[in-house]
């Protein structure tokens, strides 16, 4: 049986990279005793798979990874179990059991929303927003994708599915997974460049509110939809 | 701890931020504003060095566990933090509170290693604290030092106020205690470091004075207070089971370099090679309740997460219990998914049938420190190994499924000869014979064999102290010598060699049997750059060869330089419990190449006996 976890990340744990994340709750899952499922052979390891990774310095209330576990007390109570054991900045928001044959978290994936502001000492981030929907309202937003490899011109505005200026900062919606992974930096450095202003990655504190699935209707819903709450029998 | 020291701007900016923001699983915290001592535990190396580190582990969980101390930690900014702290003259701080630790009461170094005095040097600089203990303040943390190296604390007794001298376990309390009495009654420094100097196993090196012979040996070492003893005192608990081991050691979130669960099932070692530290200064042996053991690793897998649990001890196939400890783990741990990381035990059918229970033959291999490749060398450095029992046990793992061999050696030994350093290849060479009796249809491939050589560096404390270590030529001249000798074996390709680094080795050299004239030099290099010296991408050789010219220091005097038994030592003021005497008989012994027996195979009156307790006493009711 397969069960979805929904975390936070917040605070200093923004330094903690996707790799060590991955650690902190392997072991988090032992000091919790869950009955999670392992590998065979000498080195067993947890089945355990990561939605979409987030970058360092980026904080986040919607990141989610999937368990493959022996046996299941109650969403309530694992959600509890794992929050005794959690370090301040991660908490433990909910967990599902995936229906029978759900896909992967990882391959689910299709999109995330983001709250932008500006970092102390940056400004503030309502320079910003009296041209965002001037910059939005584009045809095309092009942009240099830079890779390990190669530069590429592209066109991202099919992939921002929502970009608006809210109270607290700059709001966006964009396509997440491992076809058309946009990061929110990279939509503000087109956003800077359309601004003629210098892009500095610093200036910009990137906050992830949630990550997405498509259900069958094509709607984009929160990932702990492909399951459900369990209890005590 | 919401409040980081540095900004998010610095942390973007350097490579593994999480190594300055503290907050790890089961760090503690405590209010300030209620606790009477502030003590900063420092290991002055990289962050996953230091984490990997137990001592610091047991001192971190045995101050927190007295209410009016926060013990908190801090280790060496890596180079490119390191720049830029300096260049906007930010504190070093502690990891906890993020406080600087120059408002600390204690900044305690642990000394692990002689190539990390620079970097303790970074440590006080960083932290804005001077770097000479007599120019500090008031206000300063006080600086003590502990671990291995403060056995001979000489090259670096400029540096620190006080020194401990032994096992972090038995004083400390005692110690805070006179630094609390002193700050009531409105105390000065000076008058608390008087204090301590009252207490046994601390040593305050302002409080002594040594005078040299022209010819730079020591003429005398005398105390210049009268509240320094004469002689200080190693400090070694002898109720081992009572002693608070930490349940809940801290989880660093990025990969240390020892990522798991530890059990220190012993202290010291019953072994007697004579070129081993360790084996003395932790001396008298001391075990673990076996039950104890099993119910550590049970507490401390639940409260880590870890998925390895390991042993610590120097000699773990010593061990009484360690049938029953291995049984339970492989059954507990088999239940929780853990993997066992069995320590180098010696090659015998026991340990054959855990490691295959364990671990997968085809990726893992057999260790052998056999240390010296002739029988007449091991004899002169007392490793109870013989050829035979190498060979037995090694044909017990060919015929096992093993085909991998690792030997660790050493060059350089006291009286080595030509003959002893062919028997290093011979010796691997023989193993390959052995292994190719074996039926082909009963072996899987070829035997691979891997022989490492370190340099041999005289410590202090040990039969060979007084020993001449050869010189960087020599050291490689000889390795090259037995590498054209590995290329002369029939199964040459089966067998492989390589050795360490001569130059930090005569590093080592000098600082372990150095003595106060090398402080000066140790400022300089660190002036001048040299930092994180025990990696060897850091290491700058000119840097030192400049500061010990500078200084005139004579690098063979430290090195080179056969000592006479009557000659006054740097560290002959501290009193580990083994007699000099002892030490002298075994450097007799040593040339002649006698062997002494271990100690559960009968005493040799080392003297540790009067500590009262451990292996001098066992079976002797």
């Amino acid at each position: 049986m397969k069960i979805r976890i929904k975390y936070a990340k917040t605070g200093v744990l923004r330094y903690i990279g996707h790799l060590d994340v991955m650690r902190y709750f392997q072991k988090a899952i032992r000091r919790a005793e869950l009955d999670v499922a392992y590998s065979q052979g000498y080195s067993p390891h947890q089945l355990i798979t990561f939605a979409a990774p987030l970058g360092l310095g980026v904080t986040s209330e919607g990141e989610y990874f999937d368990a493959e576990m022996n046996s299941l007390t109650s969403s309530e109570d694992m959600v509890a179990r794992l929050n005794a054991t959690m370090a301040p900045g991660m908490e433990v928001k909910d967990i599902v059991q995936l229906k029978e044959g759900a896909k992967t978290a990882m391959a689910v994936v299709a999109a995330s929303d983001y709250l932008i502001t500006c970092r102390e000492g940056y400004g503030d981030i309502r320079d910003f927003t009296d041209a965002l929907e001037a910059f939005y309202s584009q045809e095309r937003i092009e942009v240099v994708k830079v890779s390990k490899t190669k530069e590429t011109q592209m066109d991202i505005k099919p992939f921002i599915y929502k970009l608006e200026a809210g109270e607290n900062g700059i709001y966006m919606l964009l396509s997440t997974g491992s076809v058309d992974n946009i990061k929110p930096e990279l939509v503000m450095e087109g956003f800077c460049h359309y601004l003629n202003r210098d892009y500095q990655k610093l200036a910009f504190q990137v906050h992830r509110l949630e990550t997405y699935m498509r259900n069958e209707a094509g709607a984009l819903v929160s990932l702990l939809e492909a399951g459900e709450h369990f209890y005590e029998s | 701890m919401e409040r980081l020291a540095l900004s998010d701007e610095i942390l973007m900016a350097v490579e593994k931020p999480a190594r300055y923001i503290g907050n790890e699983v089961n760090s503690v915290i405590k209010d300030k504003s209620s606790v009477a001592v502030r003590f900063c535990m420092c290991f002055p190396d990289a962050y996953e060095i230091g984490m990997s580190h137990l001592g610091i582990q047991i001192l971190y969980d045995m101050f927190n566990r007295m209410e009016d101390v926060w013990c908190e930690r801090v280790y060496s900014p890596w180079p490119d933090l390191d720049a830029i702290m300096r260049q906007k003259e930010i504190p070093l701080f502690a990891l906890e509170s993020q406080d600087p630790v120059r408002e600390f009461d204690f900044l305690g170094i642990t000394l692990q290693y002689e190539m990390c005095y620079t970097n303790i040097l970074q440590i006080l600089d960083l932290s804005q604290i001077p770097l000479i203990a007599t120019e500090r303040g008031e206000t300063d943390p006080i600086v003590i030092g502990g671990g291995p190296c403060s056995y001979n604390p000489e090259p670096i007794a400029d540096f620190f106020d006080l020194f401990y001298i032994g096992e972090g376990e038995t004083v400390y309390g005692q110690l805070l205690d006179a630094y609390k009495e002193n700050q009531k009654k409105g105390g000065t420094r000076y008058q608390f470091l008087e204090m301590a100097a009252e207490i046994e196993g601390i040593y305050v090196p302002q409080f002594y004075d040594v005078t040299y012979h022209e010819d730079g040996t020591i003429q005398s070492f005398e105390p210049n207070n009268p509240h320094a003893k004469r002689k200080i005192r190693k400090q070694v608990v002898m109720d081992f089971d009572s002693v608070p081991y930490p349940m809940k050691p801290i989880v660093p979130y990025i990969k240390a370099t020892q990522d798991r669960v530890t059990l220190e099932i012993q202290r010291g070692c019953i072994r007697g090679c004579r070129f081993c530290q360790a084996g003395a200064i932790y001396r008298p042996t001391r075990e673990k309740n076996v039950e104890l053991m099993k119910q550590y690793a049970l507490e401390m897998i639940k409260n880590t997460g870890h998925e390895e649990i390991t042993l610590s001890s120097l000699s773990s196939s010593d061990y009484e219990g360690l049938p029953e400890l291995t049984e339970f783990l492989i059954e507990e741990m088999g239940k929780l998914k853990v993997n066992i990381a069995l320590p180098s035990l010696r090659i015998d059918s026991f340990s054959l049938d855990v490691m295959k229970r364990v671990q997968d033959i085809k990726k893992s291999s057999l260790t052998f420190a056999a240390e010296a490749g002739s029988q007449r060398l091991r004899n002169v450095i007392n490793k109870g190994l013989t050829e035979d029992m190498i060979r037995e046990g090694a044909m017990k793992a060919f015929q096992g499924g093993w085909n991998k061999v690792k030997f660790y050696f050493m060059v350089g030994l006291p009286t080595e000869t030509e003959e002893d350093l062919k028997a290093i290849p011979e010796l691997c060479e023989q193993l390959a014979v052995d292994y190719y009796t074996i039926p082909k249809e009963e072996r899987i491939g070829k035997v691979s064999i891997t022989a490492s050589s370190s340099f041999f560096v005289p410590k202090p404390f040990t039969p060979f102290q007084w020993a001449s270590m050869n010189t960087e030529e020599e050291f490689l001249e000889k390795a090259h010598f037995v590498k054209d000798h590995f290329f002369q074996q029939k199964n040459r390709k089966s067998l492989s060699y390589r050795y360490h680094d001569a130059d930090l080795t005569i590093m080592e050299g000098i600082f372990a049997r150095g003595d106060r004239k090398l402080a000066p030099a140790i400022l300089q290099a660190y002036r001048n750059g040299c930092m994180f010296d025990a990696w060897h991408e850091m290491f700058h050789q000119e840097i030192w060869d400049q500061a010990f010219e500078d200084h005139k220091i004579d690098i063979d005097f430290y090195t080179h330089r056969e000592r006479s038994v009557d000659e006054i030592l740097p560290w002959d003021f501290i009193d580990i419990g083994v007699t000099k005497q002892f030490f002298i008989r075994e450097w007799e012994r040593a040339k002649k190449a006698e062997v002494t027996p271990n100690c559960k195979q009968k005493c040799s009156g080392c003297g540790a006996a009067r500590f009262g307790g451990g292996v001098c006493f066992e079976n002797k009711n």
